[in-house]
């Protein structure tokens, strides 16, 4: 197998790969960036180029952050083109919002578990147009009906002759093949690929420390930099004494912008130390007020005030008239990304162009935006993607890139800018802090009416604001407006609300993560005042979502739910119709005197439709249930003075091996358009925890991360 | 000029010798194998061999390695644990975005040369200081006990 | 008669008692010498800088008696700026602030004339006439020369002024009462210099006055009496000061530092470290590096000669330090004695401590010999655990990570009891209770 991930290998690590090579550990080939294709391939479109040497190279539009999208994409493009998997490179797609813009978004990101469900279909036509194409070139060659014949393992076959010819070889006259305008796509039945268990493209090179991430380019005659921005949220850089900087060994350069400052040294611990001998005075500006307290203040308080309405159903007026209200408020916190990969970028500006090396999520807002900050044409800017080290929407910024490519415009040749775990921490677009009020009419046992109010930050509105209308954060209220319980008289309000001083961003889950939270913990406490078993009471409801109700079935019996637990352990449940799929999650778990809590497992049960790769579905769901897991056990940011109180692992903390529960996952297999995936175990998770808790202790908590002292008695929640 | 002993190889690096070996490895000699996580021995991600002991390199000063014998995920693959742990971990699709793998790797590949048949317990034990951000820990405890009846 | 008689012995005997523990003997009673004036000391100058220091000039020698004098950790708060005050100490009757002393006018003390300052220093007294708390050691600083204590004015006021006000004070009464320290000092500021003693050698003095009037020693190593003043009956024994143990420093050989020899107590002395003899962190690592570090090897070399005759002190709470590494992994039973305890420790310490107690990485992390780990009361692990440590040694910066924020008081004294039970000769029983209680005491 070959990959080619790095679109342009650097000539230091190439020479050193190739040494490796020598030495027997990898072999890794190298290819041509897209842009310098030979003429003689064939590229019926911008995802798939066949050349005449036989190698089928897919150009990955979405980006590999370890959810496995390689493979898919890969997958689906191989399975309707009929290449031979196991000989085709995968390459990353180049900045162009055009070719590459994901269809769910309308620009070139990777997010919102979108990646298989809005390519499915382009890719499979991408694929699908290719085959034909080849087919039509070896059926003019041979001088055949292209009826007659068939593609199998990158060759194209005619049976009746039993002549065979490889794609390469067809590559050239191929491309003079006028694409058919509506290529016949694989019936289900007779895919090779999809549906199975294959091995992921990008994981051999993980093993060996050959795979390449952005933080690891090293162009040649690289410098190396950190950064230091204010520490608080808007401040600029008052006075600076670089003297002790300047005086130690191996520093080069100290860059002041009016925002930041960086140290180039001649390895990023030069520069670390050079930044630690740096004496800035900060002109922290106005957000020194600003603290935790004054956050939540205006959370509340603008949870008070007028909403938009996302969605009216019924005649919820009338519904709470005549049943019995239920009321809970839910609230979640700031969150960090924390990606294990530091934030870099490597930047090499010249008078009048610019090379970015970087792992994005958004390529080409990444070369538009320095485009923007250094005043360069569009073209003049080069953008190489790579792998990423953990994405998790904190990569679906550019100012990183940015930053860098300010800092590098003061840099003579490329130099490397790795923010400091702490930097990293404390300068992040924070998950916004939510705030949802529920509340629900029941008459006779049935819930007959349902308000969900959301309040927090609309990031859509900075993000993609074209698709911010009426005043409706789309993504806020996703889940929301979709209760799949079939609840008569709905109503969905939004109220934004941003946060002071703290920006804030994506985040695995994104805005399922506070609806799915407020709304799943809201229906386990009408299933506790109704004295009705969680699961039972759920599945009361679901007969208008069967494919949810198949889930939670499944996740019962497969968890052992209604069985017997030892003291203080209890299950809960959550269900969720989430980026088009249907998961139910029970999970177990243990609070000791203490209020200290144990995890023992999670069971889950997932139709997703069709399983483009089954092994991928069940590793994104054990991973992101460790991921929402995290954050509803510890995951929390504070501010005081205007700056995140936290820093680094010791005080943000993350999941350990020995505190990660058991997870199992089961498939429901289906046929249906697949659903979005990366997500929804982080989404699943915390509403299962808590319930669960609930259940051990009787304690039910509506905020996150959990409150062990709550949990044990000693305060009230 | 400060003389390491690394995956076999005699390197030289010209630095100062408080200088963490994660950077000499990674900013002087081009062995980017070995991660940057969080500087502090809390993640991991940094972890080579010391003579055969998993050790976070962010941490070691590269004067005070002196003799020793360093392996870095770039070199692993030539010993008989690391080369059953990398095969594990590819057998059972361990790895999702991989960042901290390197670390992960070295750490169970120094378990198992140390415990031939380790227990949970000892999985806990040896691995609970490397992070890993994107979830895989059940697939990394199944993947060292398949390494070790490999 | 008989009923007066037995009140008149009543009166005396509470007198007496009353003497007693109001009374302390000086900081240089147990060597049971006799003294002399300055003047009157022929033996060479115990006082100011060493010799090969003594030309240079008054701002480079203020320099030298200001670390040897360690002004800098209590007048600066953490991440704050050198000498410009707020640290606050967490005292069971209020929190105290330290005052600014570079020489800004406003917030520092840019205004004070060498007498004001004078004033402060020996006797306690600000220029307004208000008392000092005897949070400032003014009954050590009393026995510097007026020389000394000028020459550290020069050089704070050759400082960039820094403005800073520190916080208020929040004691409670009586103890918002400055006033009251009129009697206090009365008791217990001698108010007199340094004064040698011509039997021991011009080493052990000057030892004596950089131990006693510039390092003030005792103010956290000796524990004291009812009136809050150092009982020097049982010098350098080992006290808790500022919610950190200052261990036992007296020749006890299994509790105290008797068993160190020179060479042992000079390194530990000038690094903060010794191989086997454990890492000084809390307010003894700021010590080392921002004082001790600093001092001319001969200065040292005094200061052991001196801290060798210190009268031995058994401290019946500790154990003698055990001296064996822990097993390179941990034994089950060793686990599900503590779950987690073992837990955190493998998340988030052994990285850096060692799964033996020897680390991988630095030795200023190994546990093996170090008094901390070996003392059952476990308060300066906890320290370490919730606050963190950050030395600038002289082997560069080594820090650990403040725990304290992100793990529970229940978790801190698992993992706590955990590591004193693994690597100590005695194992701690801390509560979460006692976690916070300890860790409210730290200066902060």
């Amino acid at each position: 197998m070959r990959t080619n991930l790095a679109s342009e290998a650097s000539p230091l690590s190439r020479r050193d790969l190739i040494k490796a090579g020598a030495a027997g550990i990898l072999l890794v080939s190298f290819r041509l960036p897209i842009a310098r294709a030979a003429d003689e391939s064939f590229a019926p479109n911008g995802f798939i180029r066949v050349g005449n040497d036989d190698v089928v190279t897919l150009i990955m539009p979405q980006v590999e952050m370890g959810q496995g999208i390689y493979t898919s994409v890969g997958m689906i493009l191989a399975d309707e083109l009929d290449a031979d998997f196991n000989k085709v490179v995968l390459e990353h797609a180049p900045p162009d919002e055009k070719l590459y813009a994901n269809p769910a978004f309308h620009i070139q990101a990777t997010g919102g578990s979108t990646s298989v469900r809005a390519f499915w279909m382009p890719l499979r036509k991408a694929g699908a147009t290719a085959r034909a194409m080849l087919i039509s070139a070896a059926a003019q060659q041979w001088n055949v009906e292209p009826s007659s014949c068939r593609a199998s393992n990158s060759e194209v076959i005619h049976d009746g002759s039993g002549r065979k010819v490889g794609f390469g070889a067809l590559a050239a006259q191929a491309a003079t093949q006028k694409p058919p305008s509506d290529p016949p796509l694989k019936p289900l039945k007779d895919f090779t690929l999809i549906g199975k268990p294959i091995p992921r493209k990008d994981t051999p090179e993980k093993t060996n420390g050959t795979a390449q991430y952005g933080i690891d380019v090293m162009p040649s005659g690289v410098q190396f930099a950190t950064i230091a921005e204010c520490p608080v949220f808007g401040g600029k850089v008052g006075r600076v004494d670089d003297t002790k900087a300047r005086a130690i060994k191996g520093v080069r350069q100290v860059v002041v912008l009016d925002d930041l400052v960086a140290v180039v040294g001649d390895s990023t611990w030069t520069a670390m130390q050079g930044l630690g001998a740096l004496d800035v005075t900060w002109d922290e500006g106005p957000n020194v007020a600003i603290g935790s307290a004054e956050v939540w203040d205006a959370l509340r308080k603008a949870s008070k005030g007028e909403g938009v309405v996302a969605k009216e159903q019924g005649d919820v007026k009338a519904a709470f008239a005549a049943g019995d209200r239920y009321e809970a408020v839910y609230e979640l916190p700031f969150l960090a990304h924390a990606t294990m990969e530091p934030l870099n970028c490597t930047v090499h500006f010249t008078k009048d162009a610019c090379e970015v090396w970087t792992g994005t999520q958004v390529v080409a807002r990444v070369q538009s935006e320095v485009a923007k900050a250094l005043g360069l044409p569009i073209e003049k800017v080069t953008v190489h993607n790579f792998l990423i080290g953990g994405g998790f929407g904190r990569r679906l910024e550019p100012d990183m890139a940015v930053k860098a490519a300010r800092i590098a415009q003061h840099v003579e040749g490329p130099v490397k800018i790795i923010w400091r775990r702490e930097e990293d921490m404390q300068h992040d677009v924070y998950r916004p802090v939510y705030h949802d009020a529920l509340a629900a009419s029941v008459k006779d046992g049935k819930i007959t009416g349902w308000t969900q109010r959301i309040t927090g930050a609309a990031i859509i509105a900075r993000w993609l604001p074209p698709a911010f209308q009426k005043g409706i954060d789309i993504d806020a209220v996703d889940g929301a407006t979709d209760n799949p319980y079939g609840v008569p008289n709905v109503r969905v309000e939004y109220v934004r609300a941003e946060p002071p001083a703290v920006p804030t961003g994506f985040w695995r889950g994104v805005g399922a993560n506070n609806n799915f939270f407020a709304s799943e913990s809201f229906i386990d406490e009408l299933a506790h005042r109704a004295g009705a078993d969680p699961v039972a009471y759920r599945l009361n409801m679901l007969d208008a979502t069967p494919r949810l109700k198949a889930a939670v079935q499944l996740a019962a019996s497969k968890s052992g739910w209604g069985g017997a637990l030892p003291a203080r352990t209890g299950r809960g449940i959550s269900a969720q119709t989430a980026f088009a799929s249907f998961i139910a999650t029970v999970c177990e778990a243990e609070v000791d005197e203490n209020g200290e809590v144990r995890v023992h497992r999670f069971v889950s049960a997932v139709d997703t439709g069709i399983a483009v790769n089954p092994d991928t579905i069940v590793a994104q769901l054990e991973g992101g249930l460790i991921f929402g897991l995290a954050a509803a056990l510890f995951g929390e940011i504070t501010i005081a003075k205007g700056r995140v109180e936290q820093s680094n692992f010791h005080d943000y903390r993350m999941l350990r091996i020995n505190e990660a529960p058991k997870i199992e996952v089961h498939l429901i297999s289906s046929t249906e358009f697949p659903g979005g995936i990366g997500e929804t175990g982080t989404t699943a998770a915390p509403p299962a925890l808590t319930n669960a808790l609930f259940a051990a202790t009787g304690v039910r908590l509506r905020r996150l991360p959990i409150d062990r002292d709550a949990l044990a008695g000693r305060k009230p929640v | 000029m400060i003389s390491l002993k690394i995956n076999g190889q005699p390197r030289d690096v010209d630095t100062s010798p408080d200088t963490p070996l994660l950077w000499a490895l990674r900013d002087l000699l081009g062995l980017t194998g070995t991660k940057f996580g969080c500087g502090i021995a809390q993640c991991g991600a940094c972890t080579v061999h010391v003579d055969g002991e998993a050790v976070r390199s962010c941490q070691l000063p590269i004067g005070s390695v002196g003799e020793r014998a360093i392996t870095t995920i770039e070199g692993i693959g030539a010993t008989d644990a690391g080369a059953k742990v990398q095969k594990a971990w590819l057998d059972l699709e361990v790895i999702q975005c991989g960042y901290c793998q390197s670390g992960q790797i070295m750490s169970a590949a120094a378990l198992l040369a140390h415990t031939s048949n380790p227990s949970d317990d000892d999985i806990d034990a040896a691995m609970a200081g490397n992070i890993c951000r994107c979830g895989t820990y059940v697939r990394i405890r199944a993947a060292i006990k398949k390494a070790a009846a490999a | 008669m008989k009923q007066s008689y037995w009140l008149a012995l009543l009166a005396v005997v509470v007198i007496i008692a009353a003497v007693w523990i109001i009374y302390v003997p000086g900081p240089l009673a147990f060597a049971k010498g006799g003294s002399v004036a300055l003047s009157d000391y022929k033996d060479g100058d115990p006082t100011g800088v060493p010799a090969k220091l003594s030309k240079d000039d008054l701002v480079s020698r203020g320099k030298y008696l200001t670390r040897a004098a360690d002004c800098e950790a209590c007048h600066t708060a953490k991440g704050g700026e050198p000498y410009a005050g707020g640290l606050a100490f967490n005292l069971p009757f209020g929190t105290l602030y330290s005052p600014n002393i570079t020489p800004d006018k406003e917030t520092g003390i840019g205004n004070w004339t060498d007498a004001d300052f004078l004033k402060a220093v020996h006797k306690g007294i600000a220029p307004d006439g208000s008392r000092l708390y005897p949070a400032f050691p003014y009954t050590s600083y009393t026995l510097l020369t007026d020389d000394d204590v000028l020459a550290i004015k020069a050089y704070l006021f050759s400082l960039a002024p820094v403005r800073r006000e520190a916080p208020p004070n929040t004691l409670a009464f009586p103890f918002n009462q400055r006033w009251g320290m009129v009697f206090w000092s009365l008791l217990y500021n001698s108010d007199e210099r340094f004064r040698p003693d011509p039997k021991q050698s011009a080493e052990w003095n000057r030892g004596a006055y950089l131990a006693e009037a510039l390092g003030h020693c005792g103010e956290c190593h000796t524990p004291r009496n009812l009136m809050q003043a150092l009982n020097n009956r049982k010098k350098f024994a080992g006290a808790v000061t500022a919610g950190w143990k200052a261990y036992n420093i007296t020749q006890d050989k299994e509790t105290g530092i008797g068993s160190w020899d020179a060479d042992t107590t000079a390194r530990f002395l000038a690094h903060g470290h010794v191989e086997g003899f454990g890492t000084a962190s809390g307010p003894m690592g700021e010590a080392i590096d921002m004082s001790l570090m600093h001092l001319e090897p001969e200065d040292i070399k005094a200061l052991v000669t001196y801290l060798k005759t210190i009268p031995p002190i058994s401290d019946p709470e500790l154990p003698v330090p055990k001296t064996t590494l822990a097993s390179a992994f941990p034994k089950a039973h060793e686990i599900s004695e503590n779950e987690r305890g073992a837990m955190i420790f493998a998340g988030a310490c052994a990285a850096c401590h060692g799964w033996s107690g020897e680390s991988p990485v630095r030795s200023y992390a190994n546990f093996v010999g170090g008094r901390a780990i070996n003392d059952p009361s476990a308060r300066n692990v906890a320290q370490a655990v919730i606050w963190g440590v950050t030395r600038h040694s002289p082997d560069g910066e080594v820090t650990m990570p403040a725990f304290g924020k992100a793990y529970s008081p229940e978790e801190i004294a698992a993992v706590v009891n955990y590591v004193t039970a693994r690597f100590g000769a005695a194992k701690s029983n801390i509560t979460a209770q006692d976690v916070v209680k300890i860790g409210q005491q730290a200066s902060q």
